[in-house]
């Protein structure tokens, strides 16, 4: 029975004694059960892309009312192989003067960037990666490295539009940070801990019912992080060619679409870990492999609202998209942020915590969608005044 | 254990090498990147102080982080200039940049 | 030779590498992208320790802000590349020399303060070094004054920066 209550940790423990019987000193012990630890997490990670890629042509095409792959293999599960097979056989061409270490090492660190972010993410109780008690900030700071490789990609491809791309990608990707990043704060306040396990232990009740606004905006600046629909203008193939992957074939580009696919399932992660609770459920803390199933569950579900908005949203045009972030979502977020940590500090501890932290949600969302609704009466005013204009007249 | 001399050998070298950024190159930009060096270097000594001699109370992380916000408010203004200076002179050569009105 | 050491001199060896071939590019891209291999070397130097916030504030400012900046100055004002054809100026072997002295100079006078053996106080293991930093930042008879001065500063760089590099549109005729 205790093998099904914590499958990991015993398998841990009969390969640190076999290692011990081999009188290996205790260091290598260690680096060695630490270095397993490490490719089985960022295996986990890998694999899953193939069955995401799969999920994502399936979900989109019953989306718009088509099948989507259903020839390579029963229900088109084997099409991402062929998809990679594909994508290894094809030429590997290096543009003439591009600066060939950096054009080289830009997927593969969007694709570390992202698998750095799994080394935090709680499975279940005592699973996890590395119990940093500054996680949150963490994720942030990973998602650094993703920005700095698209801006290396763009660069050193030698294109001007390939550079052009990643001057948009990066501008947009630095601007959304920051109502990721003050979002990111609220659920630490409620949790009152940086680090992602306590985080998950403190969800007695969901947070996403202390802060729905948060996580709504949470999931908006998530996903313009990753440059899915409705901002994906980073890789807009009708606008410019493909953005900062321009002159990337083969693999390379199949690491950069692997990585995307990756950070979008990462995403739903953390929605599900900050906000749905994790690893929490009935039974989670006696059988761990319960609490792996639940977040997955949840994560899949937030990684389908990210498929539900890619589909059916159109694309953003980029003055928009920066108005949208810098005048709407960032005082949005700032406001958000002061109102939970006051009600916070105030009913904290007691039971009204939920519905005065539910109220304040509701009266900030009801305030913005006032303002939305007045500067939008004033547009449509000014459009009117502006069509009235004395236009000449054919006589 | 890593004797603390260590630590301050390693932020003296990086405050020579940021030292001779700032005076050796042309480049403006490239003067600022070697300003950041030394700002590293100065905060890799505080931490280091910090944890080995005064680790009860949180001064040396105090004053790195206040050397963290000193470093990004400086780069933030000091690119803003040499970005109008290439909009007026089309050259962000420090040699170059040696008149006060022209 | 214990494991710790190890990756002390080789995370130091790499900073210095980094730093070395930063100082001495031509090619400012290649420039910008050694400081940030330079930066993380300073980040995992502050894990060794133990100011784990303060690594991730390294990477999340330095690296994701600050170089990214740089990046893009350097991209925004390339102009005409073949115009320095050295990236040193007159006076770099004072320079060298200048900073050679110092860096000898530094390392004898820190070697003479009595307090540079002492080993490291071995630090409690429960003990929550970020929430103490949070505390110190803005209780009264700690750092708030800093704190709140260093948030003006910050303000008015980002309002200089946007006033100083905004172009400036010549007015004109405001007939639409």
């Amino acid at each position: 029975m205790t093998f099904w209550s914590d499958p990991i940790g015993v398998i841990g423990r009969l390969i640190v004694d076999l290692l011990a019987r081999l009188h290996l000193p205790p260091n290598l012990i260690t680096f060695i059960s630490t270095l397993l630890g490490v490719v089985i997490v960022a295996s986990f990670g890998l694999i899953l892309v193939i069955f995401l890629i799969w999920l994502e042509r399936k979900v989109a095409a019953r989306f718009q009312d088509r099948l989507g792959p259903n020839r390579a293999g029963p229900y088109g599960l084997l099409q991402t192989f062929a998809d990679i097979i594909k994508l290894i056989t094809k030429e590997d061409i290096i543009p003439a003067k591009a600066d060939k270490l950096i054009f080289n090492i830009a997927p593969i660190l969007s694709v570390v960037a992202v698998l750095l972010i799994w080394a935090v993410v709680p499975f279940a109780p005592g699973w996890i990666g590395t119990d940093l008690n500054v996680g949150v900030l963490y994720i942030a700071a990973v998602g650094s490295f993703g920005i700095l490789s698209i801006l290396m990609a763009g660069w050193s491809s030698n294109n001007k539009y390939a550079l052009l791309g990643a001057f948009r990608a990066v501008a947009q990707l630095i601007s959304y940070e920051v109502p990721m990043l003050i979002t990111l704060l609220v659920p630490v306040l409620l949790a009152r801990s940086m680090g992602l396990m306590q985080v998950v232990e403190n969800q007695s009740t969901w947070f996403i019912l202390f802060a729905p606004l948060a996580g709504v905006i949470f999931m908006v600046s998530s996903i313009a992080e990753v440059g899915r629909t409705p901002f994906d203008l980073l890789e807009a193939e009708s606008e410019i060619v493909a953005g900062y992957h321009t002159e990337y074939t083969g693999m390379k580009f199949g690491l950069f679409f692997a990585g995307e696919f990756l950070h979008a399932f990462t995403v739903g992660v953390l929605f599900a870990i900050l906000f749905l609770g994790g690893w929490r459920g009935p039974g989670a803390e006696q059988f761990r492999v319960l609490g792996v199933i639940y977040l997955m569950a949840k994560a899949f579900f937030g990684y389908f609202i990210v498929m539900w908005v890619r589909s059916t949203l159109p694309r953003i045009r980029i003055d928009h998209m920066l108005s949208f972030n810098w005048k709407f979502l960032t005082p949005l977020a700032l406001a958000l942020l002061i109102v939970t940590a006051i009600l916070e500090k105030i009913y904290g501890d007691t039971a009204l915590r939920l519905p005065v932290l539910l109220i304040g949600n509701l009266i900030i969302f009801l305030l913005s969608w006032v303002a939305l609704r007045t500067a939008s009466r004033r547009q449509r005013r000014e459009l009117r005044e502006f069509k009235k204009r004395p236009v000449a007249k054919p006589a | 254990m890593i004797p603390l001399s260590w630590y301050l050998t390693l932020a003296a070298g990086l405050f020579s090498f940021g030292l001779y950024g700032v005076l050796a190159r042309k480049n403006a930009i490239a003067i600022l990147m070697g300003v950041e060096l030394m700002l590293n270097a100065v905060n890799i000594n505080l931490v280091a102080f910090w944890r080995y001699l005064t680790s009860d109370s949180m001064n040396g992380q105090a004053f790195a982080v206040m050397v963290f916000a000193v470093a990004a408010a400086e780069v933030a203004v000091g690119l803003a200039l040499v970005i109008s200076v290439y909009r007026r002179r089309k050259t962000v050569s420090a040699d170059e940049i040696n008149l006060m009105k022209w | 030779m214990t494991p710790i050491q190890v990756v002390f001199l080789f995370t130091a060896a790499l900073i210095l590498w980094a730093a070395f071939m930063m100082v001495t590019r031509q090619n400012l891209v290649h420039a910008a992208l050694y400081l940030i291999v330079a930066l993380f070397g300073v980040a995992v130097i502050f894990v060794l320790l133990e100011a784990g916030f303060l690594a991730v504030i390294q990477v999340l400012v330095y690296i994701g802000a600050i170089a990214i900046l740089m990046i893009f100055a350097v991209m925004l004002t390339r102009g005409d590349v073949s115009h320095e054809s050295e990236s040193v100026n007159r006076g770099f072997g004072w320079a060298a020399l200048l900073a050679a002295l110092f860096c000898f100079g530094l390392i004898i006078l820190l070697g003479q303060s009595p307090a540079i053996n002492t080993p490291a106080p071995a630090l409690a293991v429960d003990r929550d070094t970020v929430f103490e930093l949070g505390r110190a930042l803005v209780s009264p008879d700690a750092y708030v004054i800093p704190f709140e001065v260093a948030s003006v500063l910050l303000l008015a760089a980002l309002i200089g920066a946007l006033v100083v590099a905004r172009p400036h549109i010549k007015e004109k005729s405001k007939q639409r």
